[in-house]
C-alpha cells in the first residue's frame, strides 16, 4: 500500500491557518487545564510526602487524625519515649521529640486575609528528626526561651516574620531568630519554637504528638502493636510519611475529581472542534480525494492521511498546552489544608508521567475527533467524488 | 432597475437557510456550546456554593472566638460578661465537635449548642414544636438538618454513633428532630446536640478540658451598632489570658472561604477557560463558513447589498447558533446541578443555580456569538468582488 505523503496533511493544515490555529488553540487550552490540575495534585502530594521521613513514627491520640485535635499526656509520652526500638544519637539520648502543635492566626502580607498557621513546639531532638530542615538565615531558637524560627514560606508571605521581628501570640511576644528551609515540605509553612514554652503560653497540659526515629524501620510493626494494644494508652502509631499522606487525602481527592470532570467536559468541546474542522476539510476536498483514489491510493491511505492531519492538529495543541502548563511551575499556591486546618504552600509540579499523559490525551482527542471525518473521506465513491469537483 | 430593499423577513429567512446548510456542523457547534455553557454554569455554582455560608449569615449575629485561633477555646464565664454588654440581646455557646460518622469521608458539621438561645437566634432553622420539645427532654438528643437526614437516611428515633476526634470515644446521639430551612439558601446539613451533654461527659473524663467554649454566638439588638458592640466585647477581655476576636457572622464565614481562595480562583479561571475553548470552536465554524461563501458574498455585493447587510447575515447566523446552543445549555444546567448536588451529599450544603449565574451564561453566549462573527464579517466586507467571485472554498 502506498501512503499519501505526510506533506499532504501538513500543507493542508498550513493553507487554512486561521482554522488550524483556532482548533489547535482550543485543544491547547484543554491540554493546559488537564496538565495543570494534575500538576497541582502532584505538587500537593510531593510536598506532603517530603514532609514525612520513612523511618520516623508519629504518635497521636487514637482517632484524632490530625495533630491539632490530638493530645498525648505526659505519662503516655514518657512510655513512648522508653521504647527500645527508638534510635539514639551519639550521646545516648533517644531520638524522640514530644511536640505541641497549636494554630495561630496571622494576616497575609499581600491580601490581609487572616490565615491559620501551624505553630509547632518541638523537643531537643526535633531538628535531628527532620534532616530536610536547615537554617538559611539567623540561628536555631534557644531551648527554654521565647524565641521561634519560621519556615521560609511564612517569612515570605507574612509580616513580622523576618529575623529580629516579634510575633505576638499566646499572650507573649516571640522573637524570630531564624528562618529555615524544609526542602519544599509542609514544614516550610510552619513556625517552630520550644515545646514547653508553647505549652506554658497556651496553658496546655498535654503534648499533641510524639515523633521518634526507629533504629530499624522494620521494627515498626512491633512498636505499633505494643503501643496500640497497651490499655493505658489510647494512641495511634503511624509512619510519619503515611501520616502526612493522609493529611493530603481530602484535598488531593477534591483536586483530582474536579480535574477529571473538567478534563472530560472540556475534551468533549475540543473533540467537537476537531470534528468540525476535519469534516469541513473532507467536504472541501471531495474532488481531491476522488483524484487521489483515481491515482491508485487505497481507501486506507486516504483514511490515514486525514487521521494524520487530525493527529498533527492535536499534537500541536498538546505541545502548546503542555508548554503553557510547564510555565505554571513558577507559581506557588498557598491555601488552607482542610484536614490540618492550616496554611500549606505547594507548587505546580510537572512530572514526566503527567507530560506523557497530556500528550496521549491530546492525541486521543485527535483520533476521536478525526476518525469519523476520515472514515467519511475513505468511503467516498471515486466516480461521484471526481464528478463533484 | 433599482434593487428593492429586502425586509427583515428576508434577512431572517436567509440566516435560517444558511444556518441549516451544513446541519452536521451546526449541530456539532451547538453541542459544543451546550457542553461549555453547562460546565461554565456548574463551575459558577460551585463557586457560589463556597460562599453559601456567608450568604446565609444574618447581620444581627456576631461570632466571638479566641483571638489566637479558632482551635483555642474560651472560658465559660465569658458568656455572662458578653451578655452584659450594651446592645447584646442574647448569647449562645457552641463547640465544634468534629466527630466521624462511620468513615472520615462522611463529613458533616456537628455542633454542641445551648439549644434555647441558639435556635431562637436562628429562626431560619424551622423545627416542629413537638419535636423540639422532645429534643429538649433528651440530653442525648440531636437535631439534624433535612438534607443531612436524607443523605444518611436519619429518621426521628434513630441512634447516630459519632467517633470523636477532638473529644475521644464513641458518642451516641438520638435523632429527636429534623429541621427545615426557611429557604433554599439555608444550610440544612448540620447536626446539633446539647452542649450540656458534651460538657458533663468531658467533665467526667478529662476535667481540665471542661467548661471550655469554641465560639460564642452573639445576637445584637441594633444591626447598625455591630462594629461598636464587637469592639466593646473584645475590649472586655483585652490583656486577659484569652483575648477574643468578635466579628459579624458574615465576616467569620468569609474568613473560611478566604483561606481556600487559591482554589476558588483556580475554579474561576478554569470556568472562563471553557468559554475560550468554545469561542475557538465557534469562531472556527464561522471562519470556515465565511471562507466557503466568499463567492456568495461577492455576488451579494455585486447585486448592491451593503456591508450592513453582510454583517447582519454573518452576525445573525453566529448569534442564532450561540443562542440555541446556550439556551439548551442553560436549560440543562438545572437538572445536572440537582444531580450533582445529590451526588455530593452534604459536601455542598447549598447548591443552587443562581439568577446571576444564568445571566452570566447568557452574557458569555452572546459574547462568544458576537466575537466569532467579527473576523468573518470583516473578511466578507473587505473582499473585492472580482476576487470573491474567483475564490473557491
Amino acid at each position: 500500500m502506498i501512503a499519501i505523503p505526510l506533506r499532504y496533511s501538513v500543507r493542508n493544515l498550513w493553507t487554512r491557518k486561521l482554522t488550524t490555529l483556532l482548533t489547535a488553540g482550543g485543544m491547547a487550552l484543554v491540554v493546559f487545564v488537564f496538565a495543570a490540575v494534575q500538576m497541582l495534585d502532584a505538587g500537593l502530594r510531593q510536598t506532603l510526602v517530603a514532609t514525612g521521613q520513612p523511618d520516623n513514627i508519629l504518635v497521636t491520640r487514637r482517632a484524632a487524625g490530625t495533630e491539632i485535635s490530638s493530645a498525648v499526656e505526659r505519662g503516655q509520652a514518657a512510655v513512648i519515649g522508653a521504647q527500645l526500638e527508638i534510635a539514639a544519637v551519639a550521646g545516648g539520648r533517644p531520638l524522640v521529640s514530644k511536640e505541641a502543635v497549636v494554630l495561630i492566626t496571622l494576616p497575609k502580607r499581600d491580601t490581609g486575609v487572616a490565615t491559620n498557621i501551624t505553630t509547632r513546639g518541638i523537643g531537643p531532638a526535633g531538628p535531628a528528626l527532620r534532616p530536610q530542615v536547615r537554617i538559611v538565615e539567623g540561628r536555631m531558637f534557644e531551648p527554654g526561651s521565647s524565641e521561634v524560627v519560621v519556615g521560609q514560606n511564612i517569612s515570605r508571605r507574612f509580616d513580622r516574620a523576618a529575623v529580629g521581628d516579634r510575633l505576638p501570640f499566646g499572650g507573649r511576644e516571640w522573637l524570630v531568630v531564624g528562618i529555615f528551609a524544609a526542602g519544599g515540605s509542609a514544614f516550610d509553612s510552619e513556625v517552630w519554637g520550644d515545646a514547653d514554652q508553647l505549652m506554658q503560653a497556651f496553658r496546655r497540659q498535654a503534648y499533641s504528638s510524639v515523633v521518634a526515629r526507629l533504629a530499624d524501620p522494620a521494627a515498626f510493626g512491633a512498636v505499633k502493636a505494643r503501643l496500640e494494644s497497651d490499655p493505658r494508652l489510647t494512641l495511634d502509631v503511624k509512619r510519619e510519611r503515611a501520616f502526612y499522606e493522609e493529611q493530603s487525602e481530602l484535598m488531593s481527592n477534591f483536586i483530582s475529581y474536579l480535574g477529571l470532570t473538567l478534563s472530560v467536559i472540556f475534551s468533549i468541546g475540543a473533540m467537537i472542534g476537531a470534528m468540525i474542522t476535519m469534516y469541513s476539510a473532507v467536504a472541501n476536498r471531495v474532488g481531491e480525494i476522488g483524484t487521489l483514489r483515481a491515482l491508485g491510493f487505497r481507501r486506507a491511505s486516504v483514511l490515514w492521511a486525514f487521521l494524520l492531519e487530525s493527529l498533527l492538529l492535536a499534537a500541536a495543541g498538546g505541545v502548546v498546552g503542555l508548554g503553557l502548563a510547564s510555565l505554571m511551575q513558577l507559581i506557588q499556591i498557598s491555601t488552607l489544608n482542610w484536614q490540618s486546618f492550616s496554611e500549606l504552600a505547594f507548587r505546580f509540579t510537572l512530572t514526566p508521567r503527567i507530560a506523557a499523559a497530556a500528550i496521549v490525551f491530546a492525541l486521543l482527542m485527535g483520533i476521536i475527533g478525526g476518525l469519523l471525518p476520515a472514515v467519511r473521506a475513505a468511503r467516498l465513491n471515486i466516480v461521484d467524488a471526481i464528478r463533484s469537483a | 432597475m433599482p434593487v428593492s430593499r429586502p425586509g427583515p423577513l428576508h434577512l431572517f429567512k436567509l440566516i435560517l437557510r444558511n444556518t441549516l446548510r451544513h446541519p452536521l456542523r451546526t449541530v456539532l457547534t451547538m453541542l459544543g456550546l451546550v457542553v461549555a455553557i453547562l460546565s461554565f454554569g456548574l463551575l459558577q455554582t460551585v463557586v457560589d456554593a463556597w460562599y453559601a455560608g456567608a450568604e446565609g449569615a444574618a447581620p444581627n449575629r456576631l461570632i466571638t472566638r479566641n483571638a489566637v485561633s479558632l482551635m483555642v477555646p474560651l472560658p465559660l464565664h465569658y458568656r455572662d460578661k458578653i451578655r452584659s454588654v450594651d446592645g447584646v440581646k442574647a448569647v449562645a455557646a457552641a463547640n465544634w465537635f468534629a466527630g466521624v460518622y462511620q468513615d472520615p469521608k462522611n463529613f458533616f458539621p456537628q455542633f454542641a449548642v445551648e439549644p434555647l438561645p441558639y435556635f431562637a437566634m436562628y429562626p431560619e432553622f424551622r423545627v416542629r414544636e413537638d419535636e423540639f420539645r422532645a429534643f429538649l427532654r433528651d440530653r442525648k438528643g440531636a437535631i439534624v438538618g433535612r438534607k443531612l437526614a436524607q443523605a444518611y437516611g436519619f429518621k426521628v428515633g434513630d441512634v447516630v454513633p459519632l467517633k470523636g476526634t477532638l473529644f475521644p470515644g464513641t458518642w451516641e446521639f438520638v435523632v429527636r428532630a429534623i429541621y427545615d430551612g426557611a429557604d433554599a439558601r439555608t444550610d440544612t446539613s448540620q447536626f446539633f446536640f446539647h452542649w450540656e451533654y458534651l460538657n458533663e461527659t468531658v467533665k467526667a473524663r478529662a476535667p481540665q478540658r471542661a467548661n471550655q467554649i469554641g465560639i460564642y454566638i452573639v445576637q445584637i439588638t441594633d444591626i447598625g451598632r455591630a462594629a461598636e458592640v464587637s469592639e466593646e466585647i473584645d475590649a472586655l477581655f483585652r490583656n486577659s489570658p484569652a483575648e477574643t476576636l468578635t466579628e459579624t457572622e458574615k465576616a467569620f464565614q468569609i474568613g473560611f472561604v478566604k483561606q481556600t481562595e487559591a482554589i476558588l480562583i483556580a475554579v474561576r479561571i478554569v470556568s472562563f477557560v471553557v468559554i475560550f475553548v468554545i469561542l475557538a470552536v465557534m469562531a472556527n465554524t464561522m471562519a470556515m463558513t465565511a471562507r466557503e461563501r466568499l463567492s456568495e458574498y461577492a455576488t451579494l455585493k455585486a447585486l448592491g447589498f451593503g456591508p450592513g447587510f453582510l454583517s447582519a447575515l454573518i452576525f445573525g447566523e453566529s448569534l442564532s447558533i450561540a443562542a440555541v446552543g446556550s439556551l439548551a445549555g442553560i436549560a440543562l444546567t438545572f437538572p445536572v446541578a440537582e444531580w450533582f448536588a445529590a451526588k455530593m451529599g452534604t459536601l455542598f450544603p447549598v447548591f443552587e443555580v443562581s439568577a446571576g449565574t444564568v445571566m452570566l451564561q447568557i452574557a458569555c453566549a452572546l459574547a462568544v456569538g458576537a466575537a466569532a462573527a467579527v473576523l468573518p464579517a470583516r473578511r466578507a466586507i473587505g473582499v473585492r468582488i472580482a476576487d470573491g467571485l474567483r475564490a473557491i472554498g
